[in-house]
């Protein structure tokens, strides 16, 4: 009788100690699913903010009258840079989309010089910067997708008692403001 | 996304034991055909074709894919925008290698993807596919691509196809013999009419088989060929945001005029669209390994604004009134997704002739043409045996130095 109890008592230790195990390993797979997936935004926005020096200089020569927008894009650039290496994910995505405004504005008044656009260079570093950009919302949804996972896991039962019991962190979203990328660029042609 | 693959594996590995089992038996019964206590031979001879062959195809396959459709790998610098949208797609799909990038010179629009796993995974697309379609339809159709090699579909049609392969083999082998082989059978009846009885309803059984087996196994495989044609859409969307490129691109692909050069009946049903055009014939739509293409188009259309699978799941019940598509693991771990707005920008809205141009120059430079640009506005491409060390613009005349100087 007494050994009954035992083996049911040993047996259902072994599969929660097992379930345990597996949500563990679970949860882990899913975090660095998460860091993998930051990464490849990570390279994606370091791209970018290499690739901008380059677009700035190339459109300076031809642009003589729109230092205001380069210097927008620069600064913007800068901030964003910044904010990439202190790797806080809130910051980055405030400062990126900021900077996406500023790249908007400046292909608008590109708009207005033949020249450039007939540019070989400058051609070749605009598909480049648009691709980055793409790669970069495509990378984002990724990311978002990922974390949505992962924190769906900490939160729901049973898997979050485990999540508690080792202290996951749900992670941080990436989101851009639809307000500061959709908005029209205001431009005057007077 | 990983619920869903791992369905379709159990979905796939049931497949290929459903198939398997169709050829063990085949090969049984061919045995006991030939002679009386051969099955077992039968079945092992049966085992040791389908083994050799699985093995070349999962470890030559996507390379005798890419050959045979004439396909040739490019870099960067040959189309950085096809190159570029590839590893969008990449990203999009969580894919963890860049893909190789294949061109096909041929003006039929189409595409492909081959690999067996992720790590060896390749795209290919034709010159038509390039002149045709912009920037968000070249996306559309990349993706659909991508989600092929994502969900593991490159791998199921290589097993599958294997297996309708050597079951094919078998059954026209069998039907060979027995055109040819009919006396052989007589004289062994007369050592004993008993064992001779046994044989001859095994040789019936055996002849059924070799006319039912390739048409249950094709029937099995074009209705998961379908099904993952579907899901590859459904997740195309999800990856690009945008419906709309895809469906666009299915149109412009099957209004296209165009015979695919290279493409039989072996490598159609990797292609985004069937290559090779079907005589109107109402077992068309049983026997295709696509399904209709007007209908994935309005299943596309009909998101709704949504880029999600449950959105595409609901636009397929609206459009062909069945019950659904998408495995339900994949429906339920989905996130919802809004589908976005077409590129807006100069690059991705180039016209049609600057499109050709483009790939026409990527396969004057694949040829190693030198480019030299006039002043004129003519750009020069020189072929890589030119050895005068000078050559005249047709258009102004005005000399210029070649690189055989």
């Amino acid at each position: 009788m007494g050994g009954a109890v035992v083996l049911i008592v040993v047996v259902a230790a072994v599969i929660i100690a097992l379930m345990v195990m597996g949500t563990y390993n679970g949860l882990v797979r899913l975090r660095n699913a998460v860091k993998n997936a930051w990464s490849q935004i990570d390279v994606q926005l370091k791209r970018r903010h290499d690739l901008i020096p380059n677009l700035v200089e190339t459109a300076k020569g031809y642009m003589k009258h729109e230092r205001e927008t380069l210097e927008a894009v620069v600064k913007a650039r800068n901030l964003a840079a910044s904010a990439r290496e202190s790797g806080n994910v809130a910051n980055s995505a405030s400062a990126e989309s900021q900077l996406s405004g500023a790249m908007a504005n400046l292909f608008v008044v590109v708009e207005r010089y033949p020249d450039l656009k007939a540019n070989q260079n400058f051609l070749s570093l605009q598909e480049e910067l648009t691709s980055t950009e793409n790669k970069v919302s495509f990378a984002r949804q990724f990311y978002n997708d990922s974390v949505m996972n992962f924190n769906n896991k900490i939160e729901m039962f049973p898997s979050n008692i485990v999540a508690g019991m080792f202290k996951f962190k749900a992670a941080d979203f990436f989101e851009i403001t639809e307000a500061a990328q959709r908005e029209a660029p205001k431009v005057s042609f007077s | 996304m990983w619920e869903q693959i791992r369905a379709n594996r159990r979905k796939s590995v049931a497949l290929v034991i459903v198939m398997a089992g169709i050829l063990l038996i085949f090969g049984f019964v061919i045995g006991e055909a030939a002679a009386p206590g051969a099955g077992p031979g039968g079945v092992f001879l049966a085992l040791i074709i389908w083994l050799i062959m699985s093995l070349i195809s999962y470890f030559a396959g996507g390379a005798i894919m890419l050959s045979v459709s004439g396909a040739r790998k490019i870099e960067k610098q040959d189309n950085p925008r096809l190159f570029n949208i590839v590893e969008e797609m990449q990203l999009a799909s969580g894919l963890p290698k860049m893909p190789d990038v294949y061109v096909i010179d041929d003006h039929a629009p189409n595409a492909f993807a081959t690999g067996r796993d992720p790590q060896h995974c390749a795209v290919a697309v034709t010159t038509g596919l390039l002149n045709i379609c912009n920037r968000d339809e070249l996306q559309g159709v990349i993706a659909h691509e991508m989600a092929h090699v994502k969900n593991r579909d490159v791998l199921l049609m290589i097993m599958v196809g294997v297996l309708m392969g050597t079951i094919v083999m078998l059954a026209d082998g069998l039907l060979r013999a027995f055109f040819w082989g009919g006396g052989g059978r007589r004289r062994s009846r007369t050592s004993s009419s008993k064992g001779g009885q046994a044989q001859a309803v095994m040789l019936i059984v055996a002849l059924l088989l070799a006319i039912l087996a390739p048409i249950i196994a094709q029937l099995l495989y074009l209705a998961v060929s379908r099904k993952r044609e579907y899901l590859a859409d459904a997740c195309g969307a999800q990856f690009t945001r945008y419906p709309e490129g895809l469906a666009s691109a299915l149109e412009k692909i099957s209004a296209s005029t165009h015979d695919l050069r290279r493409a039989n009946r072996a490598t159609a049903p990797m292609y985004i669209i069937n290559p090779l055009k079907q005589e109107g014939m109402a077992a068309a739509n049983l026997s295709s390994t696509h399904p209709p293409i007007d209908e994935r188009v309005r299943i596309l259309r009909g998101m709704g604004g949504g880029a999600g699978y449950n959105d595409y799941e609901s636009a397929y019940r609206k459009v062909t009134g069945k019950a659904g598509i998408l495995p339900s693991g994949a429906l339920a771990g989905s996130q919802p997704a809004e589908a976005r707005q077409a590129i807006d920008d100069k690059e991705a809205l180039k016209s049609d002739v600057e499109r050709v141009r483009e790939t026409t120059d990527m396969l004057w430079k694949m040829k190693n043409y030198a480019f030299i640009p006039c002043a004129c506005g003519v750009t020069l491409k020189v072929p890589p045996g030119f050895n005068r060390p000078e050559i005249k613009c047709p258009h102004c005349g005005t000399a210029h130095k070649t690189q055989a100087t």
